[in-house]
């Protein structure tokens, strides 16, 4: 286990290491975290098959044809040996993504059960979500599927019993003090609360994403018709109160 | 525009998917790998047709597959053991065959292992997805639609006029695996090992796993006694191939090609791939065993392994 400040590199598999920056995540581990994935990126173009960052660490997977573990862990020592001041320099790098979002009971059957669970008005529950920055801790359980976090203590709720089986694509979801868009029509168990008419992945598209891990996000409200204006999906065949 | 001509799917079995040697570079989109859950018998069969190793092939999971021929090709099947019939003529597996157009190609069902490959001349001319054909029917990415194959559906190959010319190959029968419901899992320490005592370590490396009914594409879920570890779950990281996790039920899962890109389970450490591979042909009830092995022998392992693969020759049959 080689140690570089707090950041430790460890086996993960037969051609997998794992980077882990800490176990307490904010916004500058986040940061150190875009950074380092850049710098790896960059620097080891040849050796890297996979760079999976999330929350504190990032996974690295390397052609095992033609290095092996400790090659692959020199190189990333000491690619990383100067990341804690660099890092401090690029926090501000970071970028902003804001997203709209047309907030509604039409749409986010659960409004009403946050509002009433945080005696708050819709109106509140809404201004409070979209109040605030969101940090992209990680992208996984579907392809585009980013966690942002964290959301007012207030809006905090548990993950529904049992998931819908069918969630539309582009609804806007939380789950504890995280949140998420819907990048496609999938089965969920976050309350929902709205829908985004932006595509947040796009196998087509350059970038196929608009967000990365490190990067920060915004909500902005926009009514039905704008929504719709921006391209919006209408969810015609989801049945929400069902 | 013509309609692209290949293989006509009559009869698309159990589980049939358009896979090549996986999508790499996507997993921190949430992406995961997807490609042949069992390695050797892929990249065998695509030697057998002298394709470049990890062109579009056919992974057939546990069978009942036909085909018709629509172009005159070379074929080879590789894998688990599914009765093959050409025209209603039963054939080996492990070997390559021409085949013309008309021809009615049929696998039955395994009775040992899981899965074969089906590779064609010149791969099949499936479009990429990020750089691949594989097929991950979760994330409804690659192969002819994002999902597996069905009644009518065309598997499109080139017509190459050489093909007749070729001369078919074949593995020496000393060289076909054993699909044994009996295996050793080779098992790298890693992730979270030193959050599992030493007593779990060793109950976990000294106990013989059922492979349960859930196991498919995604994961390998195991029973046996429970295994915990000092903590319930750790923040979401990455899952590398064969990396097995802990859930809170103690229950081991071997994770496979199209597993979560993340996940929030302690692991134990993960099983080399060459073993995956071998575990993937594998069905509910098979008998399982992790034995520990140092980075540096699985380093040894993957390297003699890929040797041995490139120096085993192929025998040419004489044109039928």
């Amino acid at each position: 286990m080689a140690s570089l400040n707090n950041i430790s590199i460890k086996v993960a598999g037969e051609n997998a290491l794992i980077i882990y920056f800490s176990q307490v995540v904010n916004a500058e581990i986040l940061a150190q975290v875009q950074e380092a994935e850049r710098l790896i990126r960059l620097n080891m173009g040849n050796e890297i098959i996979e760079l999976v960052p999330s929350y504190g660490s990032i996974m690295v997977v390397f052609n095992l044809l033609k290095y092996n573990h400790r090659q692959i862990r020199q190189k990333l020592c000491s690619l990383l040996a100067g990341i804690n001041t660099l890092a401090e320099d690029n926090s501000h790098k970071t970028k902003l993504i804001e997203l709209p979002v047309y907030y509604s009971t039409e749409v986010g059957p659960e409004l009403n059960l946050i509002a009433e669970q945080a005696k708050l008005s819709i109106k509140e529950v809404i201004d409070l979500h979209q109040g605030q920055e969101y940090l992209v801790y990680a992208i996984g359980f579907a392809p585009g599927f980013a966690y942002l976090g964290d959301v007012d203590r207030r809006l905090a709720i548990p993950r529904r019993s049992s998931p819908r089986l069918k969630v539309p694509k582009g609804a806007v979801a939380i789950a504890d003090r995280q949140t998420a868009v819907y990048p496609e029509v999938t089965p969920g168990g976050w309350n929902l609360i709205g829908l985004c008419p932006v595509s947040m992945f796009d196998v087509n598209a350059s970038p196929q994403m608009l967000v990365k891990v490190g990067d920060k996000v915004k909500f902005k409200a926009i009514n039905k018709a704008e929504f719709l204006l921006l391209g919006g999906t209408w969810p015609f065949d989801i049945e929400f109160l069902s | 525009m013509t309609l692209a001509l290949g293989f006509l799917v009559k009869q698309p079995g159990v589980l049939s998917l358009i896979q090549d040697a996986g999508r790499f570079g996507a997993c921190h989109l949430g992406v995961s790998n997807g490609g042949p859950i069992d390695c050797e018998a892929f990249h065998w069969a695509n030697r057998l047709c002298g394709n470049e190793l990890g062109v579009s092939s056919i992974e057939v999971s546990i069978g009942g597959l036909i085909l018709f021929a629509q172009i005159d090709t070379i074929i080879a099947i590789t894998g688990a053991n599914m009765p093959l019939t050409i025209n209603g003529q039963a054939k080996p597996l492990w070997r390559s065959y021409h085949v013309n157009a008309g021809d009615c190609i049929k696998l039955g069902y395994a009775s040992e292992g899981v899965r074969c490959y089906i590779a064609v001349y010149g791969g099949f001319t499936v479009p990429p997805v990020f750089g691949s054909s594989a097929t991950v029917c979760r994330e409804n990415i690659g192969g002819l639609s994002g999902g597996k194959l069905a009644v009518g559906d065309i598997i499109p190959y080139e017509k190459k006029l050489e093909v007749s010319d070729i001369k078919t190959l074949k593995l020496p029968e000393e060289y076909w695996p054993n699909y044994t419901r009996d295996l050793i899992l080779r098992t790298i320490a890693s992730y979270q090992q030193q959050l599992f005592s030493s007593q779990q370590q060793r109950l976990f490396f000294s106990t013989e796993f059922t492979v349960s009914k859930n196991c498919d594409r995604m994961g390998y879920r195991l029973e046996g006694p429970r295994i915990s570890s000092d903590v319930d779950g750790i923040l979401s990281e990455g899952i590398c191939q064969g990396a097995i996790q802990i859930p809170t039920d103690g229950q081991p899962i071997v994770l496979m090609n199209d597993r979560q890109t993340i996940g929030g389970y302690p692991k134990i450490g993960s099983v080399i791939s060459l073993d995956t591979s071998k575990l993937g042909q594998l069905s509910q009830g098979a008998k399982v065993r992790f034995e520990s092995v140092s980075m540096e022998r699985a380093n040894d392992i993957y390297h003699f392994a890929l040797n041995s693969f490139k120096c085993t020759n192929l025998i040419t049959c004489d044109k039928p």
